[in-house]
């Protein structure tokens, strides 16, 4: 049994694909030396050398391009770009490139690389390094698009995204680096694809991801115990693929769904999932789908601006009790 | 004047790079047949006149060395060896083509003779072709990356972060711009700072000024031998501007008005590379019946190749669903 925080089990995870498997490299910006900005990949240079921990220039086209390159070769590159802000300057070789020269080949090149990105706000950083970008990712075919909660999760689902064939974008978030769990196993797989509960309950479903799946297990808590309301707590996990059997499950016991997004309102993840719901559980439901986001804003600086709109646990709270009981 | 005593090509390679240039001539110009007869669609960016870049690469390479292209990528796959029904088959979007329409003219494939991709966004693949070499290096294998890109790609970042990585990383690759003077339809000195859009940008990256005419076939191979074997050895990367001329326009839509009669004229009759190939193998005495003789047999290769396309299927519509992912298919979600 070991302590370990969301941070060091970024390295860990790493280390442990890198050890496992020599096609495995990993490149980005200050990830070697200095050991990464969030210091989520201290150790990996002293251990694997300068040829499979790879200081890279800023320059995210040529990072990403190079970790395709090598990965066209049946190498399984892990690339980093240090904020998920900056997907936008290499957007092309994720969107264009990456994602469909699978399909445009009809099959014949396969490209199986890791891009691992710092991502989400809680930082104050204002609004271009505190983005939560999944849904930017998730509207392009071709693209895995992951998202970890807590520090196991990162371990098993960085060991599925390593050894997928296909590329899968990890979403880390910044605010859960400090996140602690005890572990009892550390080299563990979590296939991608597969949602997990983080409380049960058949009164409602909330579905989070990432940094919102743990709010909305803190509100769940809070639910059940002053407030007599049991909900479930659906962790995505990973949009693409989407888990779409269990939100079913749930949906058709509980009737009533609550989305909790960190993205800005239009078109974010819970809009897809809130469509498929009334498409597949339409004669389930009690009432609309809810969808909590942040406004359709970009994400502002002050501690007191950004608290108030990123979802909070008091949000979702309240949501879930005027969704219930009409206050 | 040709010295025929100190030729360091010899007529076998000559015949060879004669027979690669000519296949990429008669592919192209078959292609503007199959576009004039609407039996392709879409669009199309013909290599019509730069057939000795492609060629020579074609020749100078070895089987497992990767190149990447652009959208003007037919005659770049051609000259890996993919074959003619293969290209011509996926310009008419059939089932013998090399992505079985999936890609089409602009993304034509061939991983089995190294054909990494054709690349639509200009720039990208610079960045892309690094990584097969920065494989190679990894791996310890000696394998060479070639990428070729136009003057207009000089001026996108993308081709300022390749250029660097290489560099840095001692990549075995080479750099080939294209330079046929044309930005699309703008003339590229009208919207670059420097005279030569590669080769004056070398120096940034601490590469050597390489400057080539690209229509002298000859030149070409000794250019493209070079590079190659300073990135085999392990030296690093080389980039190439080779002077060039379009004979045709940017694209199918485009009747290439902008460029002045006198200069289009003066490239097409005195600096067409085929044309001047020709001559200068008879100056070094090589038979004119064996050039005829691969001038015939390219002709019919065409012609059965053509054929065999037409004939060809089309694709079956659930081809749509398939080979989004590594496991066959397209599903998001279970």
């Amino acid at each position: 049994m070991a302590q370990l925080t969301y941070r060091s089990s970024v390295s860990l995870a790493i280390a442990q694909s890198m050890r496992k498997d020599q096609k495995v490299f990993f490149i980005g910006e200050d990830v070697g030396a200095a050991g990464g900005v969030f210091k989520a990949t201290v150790g990996l240079l002293e251990e694997f050398g300068k040829e499979r921990v790879m200081d890279a220039p800023i320059s995210e086209q040529a990072i990403l391009g190079a970790a395709m390159g090598a990965a066209m070769t049946g190498l399984r590159p892990i690339a980093e770009i240090m904020f998920s802000d900056f997907l936008a300057v290499c957007w092309d070789i994720v969107a264009n490139q990456i994602a469909k020269t699978r399909y445009m080949s009809d099959g014949q090149i396969n490209i199986p690389l890791v891009i691992r990105t710092a991502n989400g706000g809680g930082s104050k950083f204002g609004a271009q390094h505190s983005q939560s970008l999944e849904n930017w990712s998730m509207m392009i075919p071709g693209l895995k698009v992951v998202a970890p909660s807590c520090p196991s999760d990162v371990l098993g689902l960085m060991d599925s995204a390593v050894k997928d064939p296909d590329p899968v974008i990890f979403y880390e978030h910044k605010s859960l680096y400090a996140f602690k769990e005890e572990i009892e196993q550390t080299d563990i797989s979590i296939p991608i694809g597969e949602a997990n509960t983080l409380h049960e309950g058949k009164d409602i479903t909330i579905i989070g991801l990432a940094l919102m799946a743990q709010r909305a297990k803190e509100a769940a808590l809070i639910l059940k115990d002053k407030h007599d309301i049991n909900a479930k707590v659906i962790d995505l996990r990973s949009l693409v693929p989407l888990d779409l059997q269990t939100i079913k499950k749930s949906v058709i016991e509980t009737g009533h769904v609550l989305t909790v997004e960190e993205n800005p309102r239009l078109c974010g993840w819970g809009a897809e999932i809130s469509s498929l719901i009334s498409e597949h559980c339409f004669k389930n439901l009690k009432g609309p789908v809810t969808r909590v986001t942040t406004p359709h804003v970009p994400l502002p600086s002050a501690d007191i601006l950004e608290d108030n709109t990123i979802p909070s646990v008091e949000l979702i709270v309240n949501e879930v009790i005027k969704k219930l009981k009409g206050e | 004047m040709v010295d025929k005593l100190n030729d360091d090509i010899g007529e076998e390679k000559r015949l060879q790079l004669w027979e690669m240039m000519l296949k990429l001539r008669l592919v192209e110009k078959k292609a503007y047949d199959l576009f004039l007869q609407n039996l392709i669609k879409g669009t199309s960016h013909l290599a019509l006149g730069q057939e000795a870049i492609a060629g020579a690469f074609g020749v100078a390479l070895k089987q497992g060395d990767y190149t990447f292209c652009t959208y003007r990528g037919h005659a770049h796959t051609l000259a890996r060896g993919s074959s003619i029904e293969g290209v011509l088959g996926e310009l008419m979007g059939r089932q013998c083509g090399l992505m079985k329409g999936k890609g089409g003219s602009m993304h034509l494939t061939d991983v089995e003779k190294g054909v990494m991709g054709s690349y639509a966004i200009i720039g990208a693949h610079l960045t892309i072709a690094n990584g097969t070499a920065l494989a190679s290096k990894y791996n310890k294998t000696n394998e060479v990356s070639v990428c070729f890109f136009g003057d207009g790609t000089t001026n996108i970042g993308a081709f300022h972060e390749a250029l660097n990585m290489a560099k840095i990383w001692n990549l075995p690759i080479v750099f080939v711009c294209e330079n046929n003077l044309y930005m699309e339809y703008t003339p590229i000195h009208e919207v670059t700072a420097v005279e030569h859009p590669a080769a004056d940008r070398a120096g940034a990256y601490d590469l050597d000024k390489i400057i080539v005419d690209g229509n002298d076939a000859d030149e070409m191979l000794r250019t493209a031998e070079k590079a190659i074997s300073k990135a085999r050895e392990g030296k690093g990367p080389s980039l190439i501007e080779a002077k060039t001329y379009r004979h045709s326009g940017h694209s199918r839509a485009d009747p290439g008005k902008y460029r002045p009669d006198e200069e289009v004229k003066d490239w097409m009759e005195n600096k067409d590379p085929i044309k001047n190939y020709r001559a200068k193998l008879l100056d070094f005495n090589i038979n004119e019946k064996i050039i005829s003789e691969i001038e015939e047999k390219v002709k019919d290769q065409v012609e059965k190749a053509t054929e065999i396309s037409m004939a060809s299927p089309i694709p079956e519509i659930k081809e749509i669903y398939t080979d989004v992912w590594a496991n066959g298919g397209s599903e998001w979600h279970n």
